[in-house]
């Protein structure tokens, strides 16, 4: 299959509508039912596939960037009765595992998106449901900060999925529903087996929806909300702006490049070589100074590709298992950027910090084995760099005479850059000695910390000389490519994520793995399983079995 | 013991008189449904004695009770056919089964949908014809009019009944709403798109009645399959009421075609409007809209709610009996599907096409009306012949929405449709002409210029007999 571009722009979009007007964004879902990821089912009903989610990720993220003055955008929809159907189903039950998989977790992040937009960036979010709210259009708008539906007396939310399908709301619907509008867990019980869903009043009086509003009062109270929304985040800093440019990577069978990031695969071993490389200057004065207006800026720029990048490695190589992540260049240049942004007051300096803190969180979301490899004088694990060694499941690092090779902290590693759990990445490392994250902070104030150091200080896990060193890393990279790809990511998963649950740890650790398992289980996909026989004529026949 | 409500306000084969759950729920409704009545039933017509039919219990001489009764005061009653004893599921999954007597939990939302969906047409088309007593052709149209309205009445009462007795409280819940949504209301609109379009003239009521309420029929003669036994009782004996909607609507139309022939005679240019009547090319019109507004109401062509619905035992097709296979999991169904802009055969498997195995039966029970319209018109020695559109013509829901058909079925641009729909359909025009043609004629026995008489009157009363008591 020709690779997935994760790249678009409003110009493009098919499903959807941006618009502007002061400081309230909409985002229309209109989507385009003869244009699907791929052929062979048709989106109707306002129903998604990556190709619809792909654009949201995309106007999101725009909306930080590139509209600033923008403090609440509303979600909304076109079709006449029909906010959003949720996934499409036949797409789903075409899929493979791993692209069901990846398509979960890629719309789930988006969510999430949403929501840090909101607590981060005072960007809020409404969700007017003006028609049926189904499955994942519920959750769409469950990840809203507020939620109107219409009372027409036939437009309800529903979660269809386990008794229609035998499947979960896997994008983060039950976790919300409980942990985050709080519905009381019994009525959320009863709510997720009526496939019809709940509408009008009692939908506001469970907590699953804020407000429902007559047709008459619709658009009136839309506008409402949207301004009072608007009006809580105004007191944030924002801009200036900043248009994103296309990244418009080189892709080849067995490489992707782009001018920071470069992603090498190969199939015969199943491993790849992810390498970012640092920047080749220091930061401007000013981040947004220049024609770009900051648009280029490594720290951005960089950062973009990587996401770009673990994307297509995600979706495009699903047997690369394993990666040597590696960095190239001049570490003093990142410092001095990691810096830069620290002080900096914009709101594009936050917005590009914040863009980090995502993609480093998708580099631990991303379910292949990482080892951070620091074994060249070039090497610059430094400052927000060092976050993706510390993300990555082990670190080895070569010990040279020199001690050219070392690792480096800013403030990027001292709290902006939190993992899921809300820890920092060198909380989460030393969780049983607290102490010695600032420890590691003060010693990295005061220099580069070379192999041997790194090791004792607990951030390299193997720091041996050239005569060991490409030994230890090739048997090591062998061994776990060896290993079951499938017990390896619920090995990953469970170790990565010490520490407290949140919200987004529940999603990607509870909710999806139940939800993965059960899309490999017989009552969903099996030859009789529900979701395979949706819309055809047999119906499903279970296994009664309860685990 | 229930004070409002007895078996003599309410007839009843329900022993509704013992049945403490169905009372206290049918004395909450009961009231209300009376509010609803005289906000939203025939306006101006309540304290008027109409000469209407009553169904009084299910035997051949109980079910067509004649007599005047003003109608806040119409018994609405709870009938179900009587029970087969060993009935068992006729089709799907559990064919060979024996029947429900009670809603299988499983299916509760599936059935509780469809009896909502449907009970819900009924109070909608009463809304939608609400003004039309102003402007009655003749008291025995009046008369008709109101008789289907209170069966329309009827019908939700017996959709209540279904969802009071078998669903709980959620069911009291629906049957509330039922009450509670407004034909055309921008708030509260009824589910179906066709039932928030008012009735806005007696053409269009005949119309409805012909062709929407046939819907109706084929509606209820698949759910009068269901082996949800009281659903399918129930459907059975509405059906009897349902011809005679029908019979108002083909009638009503045969009669306009008639005086239009009469009038295209007397006219020295054939100019049926210069005479005060509705020419046949107007009636082609509308009869091609209210036809395939009826034939949307079907819904899509390729359903997995009808092939569930089916599955599961709770919806049939017309007259399951005829058909030899009752399972439908290897057959499949030959549909003409638009890909590229061309007409394709495609097979579709048999249970997601079971919406237009209805819809098919449906359309032949229509050509033969508009078979009998013609033979009228033939009688008349009038040279015309009045036709039934493609079913792709039209349509604004299922696989033919998004495109545009002439009337014979041919794919066209929209530049086309548009350069032509004031031939195929009604305009403003034609909707302001037929509109001035509606004052009412409320004299024994005398007609609007625009439809011939009745061929002979309700219960065999005379011509000038007065079904309305205007006083």
């Amino acid at each position: 299959m020709d690779p997935i571009s994760f790249e678009t722009h409003p110009d493009r979009y098919r499903h959807w509508r941006l618009s502007t007007d002061g400081d309230v964004a909409t985002l229309v879902m209109n989507v385009d039912p003869d244009h699907p990821h791929r052929p062979g089912y048709e989106l109707k009903l306002n129903s998604y596939d990556l190709s619809v989610d792909i654009e949201l990720a995309d106007a999101i993220q725009r909306l930080r960037f590139e509209h600033p003055e923008v403090r609440a955008v509303v979600v909304t929809a076109e079709l006449d009765r029909v906010f959003c159907s949720g996934a499409n189903i036949y797409m789903l039950g075409s899929s493979s595992h791993s692209f069901k998989v990846n398509f979960c977790k890629f719309t789930n992040e988006t969510r999430l998106y949403l929501e840090e937009a909101s607590a981060e960036s005072g960007l809020r979010a409404l969700a007017a449901c003006q028609g049926t709210t189904a499955g994942g259009g519920y959750e769409l708008a469950l990840a809203c900060d507020e939620i109107l539906l219409v009372d027409d007396g036939s437009s309800a939310v529903s979660f269809p999925e386990t008794p229609l399908l035998a499947v979960l709301p896997g994008t983060g619907g039950l976790t919300r529903l409980v942990d985050k509008r709080k519905v009381r867990r019994d009525r959320a019980d009863v709510f997720c087996t009526v496939a019809e869903g709940i509408k009008g009043k009692r939908a506001r009086d469970w907590g699953l929806v804020d407000q429902v509003v007559p047709r008459s009062k619709w658009d009136a109270t839309v506008a409402e909300r949207a301004r009072a929304l608007a009006a809580e985040g105004a007191a944030l800093a924002h801009g200036p702006a900043v248009a994103l440019p296309a990244l418009a990577p080189t892709v080849e069978a067995d490489r992707i490049a782009y001018r920071y990031v470069e992603l090498r695969v190969d199939p015969a071993t199943r491993t790849g070589d992810l390498t970012i490389t640092g920047p080749t200057a220091p930061p401007p004065a000013e981040l947004h100074a220049g024609a770009d207006g900051g648009a280029e800026l490594w720290s951005l720029r960089a950062f973009r590709e990587l996401d770009d990048a673990l994307l297509r490695l995600r979706f495009d190589h699903p047997t690369i298992g394993v990666l040597r992540l590696r960095t190239r260049g001049d570490a003093a240049h990142v410092l001095a950027h990691d810096e830069a942004l620290a002080r900096a007051t914009t709101g594009f300096a936050r917005e590009v910090r914040l863009l980090q803190r995502r993609v480093l969180k998708r580099l631990d979301n991303t379910a292949r084995s990482f080892f951070a490899v620091a074994d060249a004088a070039d090497s610059c694990f430094a400052g927000v760099l060092l976050e993706t060694a510390l993300s990555a499941d082990r670190f080895y690092m070569l010990i040279d005479d020199a001690e050219a090779i070392a690792v480096r902290t800013s403030s990027a590693n001292a709290g902006p850059m939190p993992t899921g759990s809300g820890l920092t990445r060198l909380q989460a490392r030393f969780y049983g000695t607290p102490d010695d994250v600032a420890k590691v902070l003060a010693r990295g104030a005061d220099g580069p910390i070379a192999g041997e150091e790194a090791e004792q200080l607990g951030l390299a896990t193997v720091a041996a000389d050239d005569i060991d060193f490409e030994d230890e890393l090739r048997i090591a990279v062998e061994e776990r490519a060896s290993l079951s790809p499938d017990a390896l990511t619920g090995m990953e998963a469970s170790l990565r994520w010490v520490g407290p649950e949140t919200l987004e740890t529940k999603i990607f650790g509870r909710l999806s793995a139940w939800q993965n398992w059960i899309f490999t289980r017989p009552n969903s996909t099996g030859e009789q399983g529900a979701l395979t026989l949706y819309g055809r004529p047999e119906r499903p026949a279970f296994n009664w079995n309860r685990t | 013991m229930s004070t409002v409500l007895s078996d003599d306000k309410i007839p009843n084969n329900v022993n509704l008189s013992s049945d403490r759950r169905l009372q206290r729920a049918l004395e909450a409704w009961q009231p209300k449904f009376l509010d609803w009545w005289m906000e939203m039933g025939p306006a101006g017509f309540q304290v008027q004695d109409v000469y209407l039919r009553t169904a009084v219990s299910v035997e051949a001489s109980g079910w067509a009770h004649f007599d005047y009764v003003k109608m806040p005061d119409y018994r609405w009653g709870i009938f179900l056919e009587p029970k087969q004893e060993g009935r068992t599921i006729g089709f799907g999954d559990y064919q060979g089964q024996p029947v429900w007597d009670e809603v299988p939990g499983e299916l509760r939302n599936m059935l509780r949908r469809l009896i909502v969906t449907q009970g819900d047409t009924e109070p909608a088309s009463v809304e939608q014809q609400r003004l039309l007593g102003q402007t009655a052709p003749s008291l025995y149209d009046l008369r008709n009019l109101f008789q289907v309205n209170v069966e329309e009445g009827r019908h939700l009462w017996a959709m209540v009944y279904l969802l009071h007795t078998y669903f709980g409280r959620d069911g009291r819940e629906e049957a509330e709403e039922l009450l509670g949504r407004r034909s055309g209301d921008r708030d509260r609109p009824r589910i179906l798109g066709a039932f928030n379009e008012p009735t806005t003239h007696w053409l269009s009521f005949f119309m409805f009645t012909m062709f929407t309420d046939r819907d109706g029929k084929y509606q209820l003669s698949a759910l009068s399959e269901s082996g949800f036994d009281p659903l399918a009782r129930t459907c059975r004996f509405m059906l009897t009421e349902e011809a005679h909607h029908m019979f108002v609507g083909e009638t009503g139309i045969q009669r306009v075609v008639k005086r239009a022939c009469e009038l295209m005679k007397q006219d020295p240019s054939g100019d049926v409007r210069a005479l005060g009547g509705i020419d046949l090319p107007t009636i082609q019109k509308y009869l091609n809209l209210w036809y395939t507004l009826s034939l949307d109401l079907f819904g899509g062509e390729i359903s997995s709610n009808a092939a569930d619905a089916f599955a599961a035992g709770l919806k049939g097709r017309h007259k399951e009996d005829k058909y030899e296979e009752h399972k439908v999991l290897d057959q499949s169904y030959p549909m003409e599907v638009l890909e590229d802009g061309k007409i394709v055969a495609k097979d579709i498997a048999m249970r997601t096409a079971l919406n237009e195995v209805l819809r098919a039966e449906y359309i032949k029970d229509c050509a033969r009306g508009v078979e009998r319209w013609n033979k009228t018109i033939r009688e008349e020695g009038v040279d015309f012949t009045l036709a039934l559109p493609s079913n792709r013509f039209h349509r604004h829901i299922g696989i033919y929405a998004d495109s545009h058909f002439t009337p014979g079925g041919e794919p066209v641009s929209r530049a086309v449709w548009e350069a032509h729909r004031h031939e195929w359909l009604p305009t403003d025009e034609d909707e302001a002409y037929v509109k001035s043609l509606m004052q009412p004629v409320l004299e024994p026995g005398k007609m609007a210029s625009w439809i011939a008489a009745p061929a002979k009157g309700i219960n065999g009363q005379p011509e000038q007999f007065e079904y309305v008591r205007l006083v």
